[in-house]
């Protein structure tokens, strides 16, 4: 498997099993620049280095330190969904709005519908373009816990949220966001779309990567470097722990609601109550509104849980498994290359041809080990801020909603202390 | 649980009071200062402990005793502490007081006594009465009812009660010497009294649907509370678990790895926080069971005010019929039927002495009958007239006890607020340092 170049004027309806054909399209000054900039140590093919895809990636600056909003020229947002009603069936589009000073769109703001099936495409097309680089989770087709209805305003909302995070993660993404099929989701009207839709990899094409990626499956990888199975590792116990915050999160959710039915049937209690008394009938009035407010400020604390940090785990938990696809990608590239290798050590083998081929799967290879590793670092950094963030967000809800019964709390006290006779207000301590 | 020996004692209170237990035996003295007994001598219950021994039926039984401290207050005057006295007395010598008192003062709301069983709980644990906190809680209530009968103007005056606190030995015989049992009202007369009742005083007809009105009300809202008590208990100790997935995290990640793990600190100490805010819920719980069990003794008042009413129309009732009877022997004629009349006409007269000596039984009788018409008419009178005031004394504390108890429900939310905010804040802080 191939990936397009990140190169603007390469088509990317068609791809080339051959890499090297791309390097024709390189600047030599520009490898130069590039190779200086390469500080990777210790690899022993330097020499191919400078016209390998694998160089171009660094030039778009996998750094450490977090991208300055300032550099960032792509806006785009995902918002108004609405219900389209066909003869055949019925679906809902979002409205995709673009804002950019991109010199490669044609112009700086654009405004399209799109579908839950084109976000679908899209994410297909860029991982059939690079197997092994990273692209964020999309929401899954069905929420299947809860049942939740398709049409549901809740459901589509959570939806629309995770659609918006999925397409800013691919502008963010230096590569993913300079590629022909994204242009294209955000620029096409929905004619232009479909066509281009239609130019996909051939059937066959992709059968016959499918059949050499189980053949290599099955084959298996004989010295995959450490740092991967490291990543591997990593990823297993992360997969563990994402999934176990989910849950640890859903089942919060779960028991506040059920928190919310009792809290609610304390409020006619009290009011009842105060119906038979006289001079209680006040303070109990009093309780039964402060009860009230809490309900509120609690309802409102679990929808923040629900439609914030739920959400961003549960897609945290899907980039589990989009990790494992990639290392695994990343796995067959090699075995493919293992075994062309053992290959040439046949007795009736074509060695020249081998060899050619071998080259080719060489350099296939290190670029894919290079892409891998640099976008692992980005993802890393990406997964940092936003469970960071979301966190963070919830701790400060978390506050906020106490903040907020603590007022009604201490009003009522107040309220209390001053009107009954002879006590003492006493500090709250 | 203790076992086999026959008088394993086995220490489970202490004799600190907390701070909520000082707090509501100060309550409890400030309701009713300036009453006789307290001001005379401090009491308290200050420990539990669990014994074993035979019963009745010779059989093993575990059970509790507490121990009941009271010192003279006019010592402490002089600077000394002098230590205090004490005896032990297990929960059914609490409940024969209680029962003396109801049969003694029967137009007084008696104080009640913590349950018997653990009802209402929302933690299945504490239904268990062996259960250490069961114990304590009963350890308060029992405290806070004598201290709520030595309060009380008149019923601190009792004797019994006095030797309940003072003499360990022999205190059960005493109170079965005065005979309070016979003196009981069987419940179908109570009951009979309810329905037939023409002219019960219109006020203790409202007070009682009013204690009806308290038991539902409180009733439902202990329910209510304890499954809410309940659900709040499942929230917190689930963030525990972030703690635990935290730590685990925090092992593969470099960066990461601190934030997560003092986040994960400080939401342990939000798990754990929950059983302190709970167990002041159930304090809370207390005190409303307290008017719950009041509402039965009000209501018993207002019982026992249609069973006197009840005695007076009855004993009117009889007078009438009697000088009825009396009319028609002297004057001959029948005014009403009567089963007698009709054998007398079908039979034939009586002689004339024996019209004689009926008409000299009926003066008799008449004049009992009046006599005791005007004594259950002074007795209803004066059973209204302390009734009304210590009804009026109870509507008092009632209202004060329960303005207090909703205070310091509403202190006990602040705080658990304040907590909130303090753990997360110190979370988002770690959470910001990921």
């Amino acid at each position: 498997m191939s990936g397009t170049i990140v190169d603007n004027n390469a088509s990317s309806l068609s791809i080339p099993t051959d890499i090297a054909g791309h390097m024709l399209d390189l600047d030599d000054d520009d490898d130069l620049e590039v190779f200086s900039k390469d500080t990777r140590e210790g690899s022993s093919f330097n020499a191919s280095m400078q016209t390998s895809p694998g160089s171009m990636i660094n030039q778009y600056k996998f750094e450490e330190e977090e991208e300055d909003i300032d550099t960032k020229d792509i806006f785009v947002t995902v918002d108004d969904p609405e219900s389209y009603v066909t003869a055949i069936e019925t679906f809902i589009t979002y409205r995709v709005v673009t804002k950019t000073t991109r010199s490669e769109f044609d112009s700086s703001e654009f405004e399209v519908r799109r579908r839950y099936q084109d976000f679908l495409w899209l994410k297909a097309r860029l991982e059939e373009a690079h197997p092994t680089l990273i692209v964020h989770p999309l929401p899954e087709k069905f929420v299947m816990k809860g049942m939740v209805e398709r049409f549901n305003e809740d459901f589509i909302e959570t939806r629309r949220r995770a659609l918006n995070r999925f397409l800013n993660r691919i502008a963010d993404h230096p590569i993913f966001s300079s590629t022909e099929d994204f242009k294209i989701f955000l620029t096409a009207d929905v004619g232009a779309l479909t066509s281009h839709k239609k130019q996909g990899p051939g059937f066959l094409s992709r059968m016959g990567e499918s059949v050499r990626g189980l053949a290599a499956t099955v084959r298996g990888v004989r010295n995959r470097p450490e740092e991967f199975t490291a990543m591997q590792e990593y990823v297993e116990a992360f997969g563990q722990h994402i999934s176990s915050l989910d849950k640890v999160t859903q089942r919060i959710v779960r028991e506040q609601k059920e928190y919310l039915e009792d809290l609610k049937e304390c409020v006619p209690t009290y009011t009842l109550w105060s119906n038979s008394e006289e001079e209680l009938a006040e303070p109990l009035r009093g309780m039964a509104s402060c009860l009230e407010r809490c309900y509120k400020e609690t309802e409102e604390q679990v929808k923040e849980l629900n439609d914030n940090l739920n959400p961003t785990l549960h897609e945290y938990v899907l980039c589990t498994e989009t990790l494992k696809t990639v290392l695994r990608r990343r796995d067959i590239i090699q075995a493919e290359f293992e075994a062309k290798t053992e290959a040439l050590l046949a007795k009736h083998a074509d060695r020249e041809a081998i060899r050619e081929d071998l080259y080719k799967m060489e350099d296939r290879l290190e670029w894919a080990n290079n892409a891998l590793k640099s976008d692992w670092t980005r993802w890393k950094k990406v997964m940092r801020t936003d469970l960071r963030s979301a966190f963070m967000d919830t701790a400060e809800k978390n506050v906020n909603y106490y903040e907020k019964c603590l007022a009604v709390w201490e009003t009522f006290l107040l309220s209390q202390r001053t009107d009954a006779e002879g006590t003492q207000v006493l500090d709250s301590s | 649980m203790a076992d086999s020996g026959s008088e394993d004692i086995a220490v489970i209170g202490n004799t600190d009071l907390t701070p909520s237990e000082s707090e509501n035996n100060i309550k409890n003295t400030m309701v009713e200062k300036g009453t006789n007994l307290l001001k005379r001598m401090e009491i308290s219950v200050a420990e539990a402990e669990k014994r074993t021994g035979k019963n009745a039926v010779n059989m093993q039984e575990t059970y509790t005793v507490y121990l009941v401290e009271t010192r003279a207050l006019d010592a402490t005057s002089e600077g000394t502490t002098p230590v205090p006295d004490s005896l032990w007395r297990r929960y059914s010598e609490f409940e024969l007081l209680k029962n003396y008192l109801l049969v003694t003062y029967p137009f007084l709301v008696v104080p009640p006594l913590p349950e018997k069983r653990a009802e209402f709980v929302w933690h299945k644990l504490s239904a268990d009465n062996m259960d250490p906190d069961f114990v304590e809680r009963r350890r308060v209530g029992l405290e806070n009812f004598l201290l709520r009968v030595a309060s009380h103007p008149a019923l601190s005056n009792d004797k019994i009660f006095y030797s309940f606190l003072t003499e360990e030995n022999g205190w059960k015989e005493t109170v079965f010497e005065t005979g309070f049992q016979a003196k009981a009202d069987s419940r179908l007369k109570a009951l009979n009294a309810t329905f037939r009742v023409k002219n019960a005083d219109k006020r203790f007809a409202d007070m009682k649907h009013y204690g009806d009105e308290l038991q539902s009300v409180i009733s439902q809202l202990l329910r209510v509370r304890a499954r809410a008590a309940d659900r709040l208990y499942g929230v917190y100790k689930v963030h525990g678990n972030y703690g635990r997935v935290f730590s685990e995290w925090s092992a593969i990640e470099k960066e990461m790895g601190d934030g997560l793990q003092s986040a994960g600190h400080h939401m342990d100490a939000y798990a754990a926080s929950v059983d302190d805010i709970l167990e002041e819920e159930e304090h809370y719980a207390d005190q409303l069971k307290e008017y719950l069990f009041y509402a039965d003794a009000f209501r018993a008042v207002c019982r026992k005010h249609e069973l006197t009413q009840y005695e007076l129309e009855m004993a009117g009732q009889d007078l009438t019929s009697k000088k009825q009877q009396q009319e028609e022997l002297a004057t001959g004629t029948v005014r009403t039927f009567s089963l007698k009349g009709m054998t007398s006409k079908l039979f034939g007269q009586e002689t004339p002495e024996q019209r004689e000596a009926k008409l000299k039984m009926l003066e008799t009788q008449i004049e009992e009958g009046e006599e005791l018409v005007k004594e259950r008419n002074a007795e209803c009178e004066e059973f209204v007239k302390s009734a009304w005031v210590d009804i009026e004394r109870f509507k008092e504390q009632k209202d004060h006890d329960l303005r207090e108890a909703l205070i310091s429900y509403a202190i006990m939310q602040i705080s658990m607020c304040k907590k909130g905010i303090q753990v997360w804040n110190n979370a988002k802080e770690c959470f910001s340092k990921m």
